[in-house]
């Protein structure tokens, strides 16, 4: 074409050359007997998927125009990382833009193609959206399904349009890498494995968090957690530790071996990675100094009660710290040398050193809790005179008692938590060559990984070889996946769903281990009850067994006519009411003995209710 | 005149006030201009923007960096994309976001696809106001295409949503740029019947020729941009001068005109639509593989540090301008837009329409490539 040239001076028929198109078939769709079909992006009414939808909330929460409610559904049952909230769409205001799409953590929330809804009642524009999985009445199949009827009501089915995709995703899926010791380097000694974030490591994790709280619901001791991740992100960890101190008082412990069951409900972990709750807990722990100078928390008045609390585990130090506060005189009792209950013993130091458990004992000491440690109740000091001296008594022994498989030489071999409290507070036991650890709970795993260690020690350059043997399978076995995947890292080897039969002793040595294949662990009822192939037998060559099978606790220091009064629950454990009391007025319980998701955040959370029982039991008695 | 009522004003009493608009069909939407007519010619305009109100500017304000996106594009009714970009350049430019390469060729492109969109629009709305209804339809049937190709894209036809701080919101769909060479082959080859029917017509000629003239002097002094500037014969290309997304990759020119009147000023949309094509073609070669998003912070968290910025970029009618400011949070401090429409619509139309004949009040608007909504934020 000649660009410069005005060719608009020719003849004034000329358009009449294209009188041809009227003998062309026409381009335009004769809507709606040849309908449009939109793209497979296109960005139409939503689909929702309720099964996988949490109810977190961020569709709203992101929305521009505001068109986005959370409306509680009767029918669905709240759980832990599952609200009975599902999103509601005005579309009176909607704009289609799907950044509600690219936000949901879940990808239940979608854009279908469906684009038609006429209605003389603009009420019917406010909508719950679902998809054909659980609403079969307004989906139809393509046979059925009529563009004279298209509304809200009458859609199609398998008609998704603009959907998620992780790698245009608004949120983060991807944690920041934590840096750890290697698995080779790591088995030579008790360094602490997990080395913490630094200040920017934590402010990026923390800046993944989308502020939906489910945590804070499956958390047992409902910790702010989404407030204090926001105070880390904002760089103010000594806000985070304030934060955290309202409901936890032992962040340094918690921060390193917490079950994290907020984790487990993190709306990232759904399609990603959850945010690193512990680590960032630890980071805050680890990264103030000193807790007074941070929290600078003043006690209430004295009221002049006593309160006497046995046992310095997580429950026993929460119950002192709350109260403390409160202005109650406490006496924590435990037979340790230091605070920390079962987790001064439990947790290996490359998991817990013991530094960290005294970072947040000599905080609470420092509220004038008094610690009488190395003092057995009902040796050193009898049960009766505590009762007698003091206003109100808790109790939060845990299950600090080794159980026996109680299988043919079983008094050759060791129990868990003696093995683990000398290997960390006294002196190592001598390990074998080939040790097999018995177990399938991180109480084994911890065994095994000490083994390990202390063999690489006290056999350095030589082979040496430790495994486990587990009645469950990979896939029940109640060891944390983490844990059982820096066992493996580290050599240990497992035997999953073999149970011990026989320890085979001969010349007075142990020779190993006869194993049998388990048919079942659980019976029909789900009860713990383990069925084995009788003829299908294994045995394990080893030097030494050790037995982690699990704990039970100990009552014997409480005399007989006060035990027969404690009620237990058909769990066997003791059982508490509302306020944390046992049927036994003044004495309060908690912990392990209390509630059976055996770890510290719940320990905490029964200490919480304890706390707030005795201070009522204490201040009703004065009036 | 249709729809407009008249009055006798002071002075002369030849002298007639009109409001031409917003209910007008020669009017480029919610827009309207007064005129003193003596007869039929105009004596003086006065543009009357601020029947689209909506505030745009100030609800920015309110909301967060990533809440923004479903409303800059709304500024521009006919071409989302330029409002989408330089949202995303400036919002990159303060908070020193990367873009992937490949991202770039994608803007790049769906730039160009948005360009052609709206020149078709314009397109139609010239010739349906000079009665070639034919070629008007023919023109939104293009448009049409161009949208059903950004609704493969991005999953909207007119409110994109597309373009994103860190590249894209969405990589080609599978095959989409054989979809994308076959449509503007489709649209291409009717070019010689648009040319027929519409550029090369004697009607279309008598009725666009020294219309609305303007000299390159005046064109600068009045701060016209785009067709306007470039019909006056200044190659003048914000796409050149200040390259942005991948507009330095290729090969492409900037097409002039020197007549500086209506006619020149649809020329130049002619052929920007065609060099546009061309270089959606060059793009798609050179485009490498790779990503198109580097993904940006937590929106509910998303900081940007304070700071100011003022990015430019060539809209579909000219040079587009923002000029952004953070102070440090979660929302702009101040957004302010300098739009094409703004100076095109109001300074230079008032000037222009001064001697003008009532019939060419739509002619000469049209061909300034007014869009109400650029003007009223």
């Amino acid at each position: 074409m000649k660009q410069n040239k005005e060719r608009g001076t020719g003849s004034l028929l000329r358009p009449l050359k294209t009188i041809g198109f009227v003998l062309r078939k026409p381009q335009t769709l004769r809507y709606p007997f040849e309908p449009k079909e939109p793209a497979p992006r296109y960005r139409g009414f939503h689909l929702n998927d309720w099964e996988k939808c949490t109810g977190c909330g961020n569709c709203a929460e992101i929305c521009p125009n505001q068109a986005i409610n959370m409306v509680e559904i009767a029918e669905i049952q709240p759980q832990p990382g599952m609200k009975n909230e599902r999103p509601q769409l005005d579309y009176g205001r909607c704009c289609f833009c799907g950044l509600c799409v690219d936000i949901c953590p879940a990808g239940s929330l979608r854009l279908s193609r469906d684009y038609f809804h006429i209605h003389f009642d603009p009420k019917t524009f406010v909508f719950v959206p679902q998809d054909d999985k659980t609403d079969h009445e307004h989906f139809y199949p393509i046979e059925e399904y009529s563009i004279f009827k298209a509304s809200l009501t009458h859609r199609r089915q398998d008609y998704e349009g603009f959907g998620p995709d992780l790698n245009f995703a608004l949120f983060d899926p991807q944690r920041v890498p934590m840096n750890e010791v290697e698995p080779d380097k790591r088995v030579l000694s008790f360094v602490e494995q997990v080395l913490g974030y630094d200040r920017q490591e934590a402010r990026a994790e923390a800046s993944r968090c989308l502020e939906c709280k489910l945590c804070e619901e499956a958390c047992p001791a409902h910790m702010k957690i989404s407030d204090y991740i926001k105070a880390i992100y904002e760089d103010q960890p000594a806000e985070a530790l304030r934060e955290i101190f309202e409901d936890n008082p032992i962040p340094s412990i918690c921060g390193r071996i917490c079950m994290k069951h907020c984790e487990k409900a993190c709306s990232l972990s759904i399609r990603g990675e959850p945010l690193a709750i512990r680590w960032l807990k630890r980071f805050v722990a680890d990264s103030i100094t000193d807790y007074q100078v941070a929290l600078d928390q003043k006690t209430a008045e004295p009221s002049g009660k006593k309160v006497a609390v046995i046992g310095a585990g997580p429950s026993g130090l929460s119950v002192a710290y709350f109260l403390s506060l409160k202005g109650h005189k406490v006496v924590v009792f435990d037979s340790l040398p230091g605070g920390g209950g079962t987790l001064r013993v439990g947790p290996p130091p490359y998991r817990l050193p013991l530094e960290a458990i005294d970072k947040d004992v000599d905080y609470i000491a420092s509220l004038g809790v008094e610690f009488r440690f190395n003092t057995t109740v009902g040796k050193d000091v009898l049960f009766e005179d505590i009762l007698k001296g003091y206003d109100a008594v808790f109790v939060g022994v845990g299950t600090g008692v080794s159980r026996s498989t109680k299988v043919t030489n079983s008094d050759r071999a060791h129990l868990a938590l003696p093995f683990l409290e000398q290997s960390k507070l006294g002196t190592p036991v001598k390990v074998g060559k080939e040790v097999i650890v018995i177990g399938g709970g991180n109480v084994a795993i911890d065994v095994a990984r000490v083994a390990l260690r202390l063999q690489h020690i006290q056999y350095p350059n030589e082979a040496v070889v430790t495994k486990i043997v587990s009645l469950e399978d990979w896939d029940e076995m109640p060891a944390t996946k983490e844990e059982i995947e820096d066992a493996k890292a580290e050599g240990i080897r497992f035997n999953p769903g073999w149970g011990p039969k026989e320890i085979k002793v001969a010349d007075g040595k142990v020779q190993g281990l006869l194993c049998m294949k388990v048919k079942a662990v659980f019976d029909e009822t789900g009860r713990f009850n383990p069925t084995f192939y009788e003829d299908e037998l294994m045995f394990l060559e080893g030097d030494m067994v050790i037995e982690a099978i699990g704990q039970g606790a100990d009552f014997s220091f409480i005399p007989q006519q006060i035990l027969e009064k404690l009620e237990f629950t058909p769990w066997g454990k003791v059982k508490v009411d509302e306020n944390g009391m046992t049927t036994i007025p003044g004495i309060f319980a908690g912990g392990d003995i209390v509630n059976l998701n055996l770890d510290a955040v719940t320990a905490i959370a029964d200490a919480k209710v304890a706390a707030e029982g005795i201070d009522k039991w204490l201040r009703r008695k004065t009036t | 005149m249709n729809g407009t009522s008249g009055n006798k004003t002071s002075g002369s009493s030849r002298e007639l006030e009109l409001y031409f608009g917003p209910q007008h069909l020669g009017m480029v939407g919610n827009f309207s201009i007064t005129l003193k007519v003596e007869g039929d010619r105009i004596l003086e305009a006065r543009a009357n923007p601020g029947f689209l109100h909506r505030g745009f500017e100030k609800l920015m304000e309110y909301r967060t960096w990533i809440q923004n996106f479903p409303m800059v594009c709304r500024i521009n009714v006919i071409e989302s994309g330029s409002m989408e970009m330089i949202y995303s350049m400036a919002v990159e430019s303060l908070a020193q976001i990367e873009v992937p390469e490949r991202a770039h060729y994608v803007r790049s492109i769906y730039l160009e696809l948005c360009r052609v969109s709206s020149h078709l629009f314009g397109l139609w709305a010239y010739s349906n106001m000079l009665g070639f209804d034919t070629v008007a339809q023919w023109a939104m049937y293009h448009r049409d295409l161009i949208l059903d190709l950004l609704e493969e894209l991005t999953g909207g036809r007119v409110y994109n949503i597309f373009i994103w701080p860190g590249g894209v919101r969405r990589d080609f769909p599978k095959g989409f740029e054989d979809r994308i060479v076959e449509t503007l082959h489709t649209i291409g080859s009717c070019v010689p019947d648009y040319n027929t029917a519409f550029f090369d017509n004697r009607i279309f000629y008598e009725r666009s020729k020294g219309i609305g003239r303007i000299t390159q002097q005046e064109a600068k002094e009045l701060g016209a941009t785009g067709q306007t500037l470039r019909a006056t014969g200044l190659k003048f290309d914000i796409r050149k001068v200040a390259p942005y997304a991948a507009y330095d990759k290729v090969e492409w020119d900037v097409p002039v005109r020197e007549d500086g009147d209506a006619y020149s000023r649809i020329l130049v949309i002619r052929d920007e639509m065609i060099e546009s094509v061309h270089m959606i073609f060059k793009l798609l070669e050179a485009m490498p593989q790779g990503p198109v998003y580097n993904r940006i912070p937590n929106p509910f968290k998303w900081k940007i540090p304070p700071g100011d910025t003022y990015v430019r970029c060539e809209s579909s009618r000219g040079e587009l301008g923002l000029y952004l400011v953070s102070d440090g949070g979660e929302r702009p401090y101040r957004v302010h837009f300098r739009t094409p429409s703004y100076t095109n619509g109001l300074i230079l139309l008032e000037k222009l329409l001064q001697g003008a004949s009532i019939a060419d009040v739509g002619n000469i608007m049209i061909s300034l490539y007014v869009v109400a909504p650029e003007i009223d934020r």
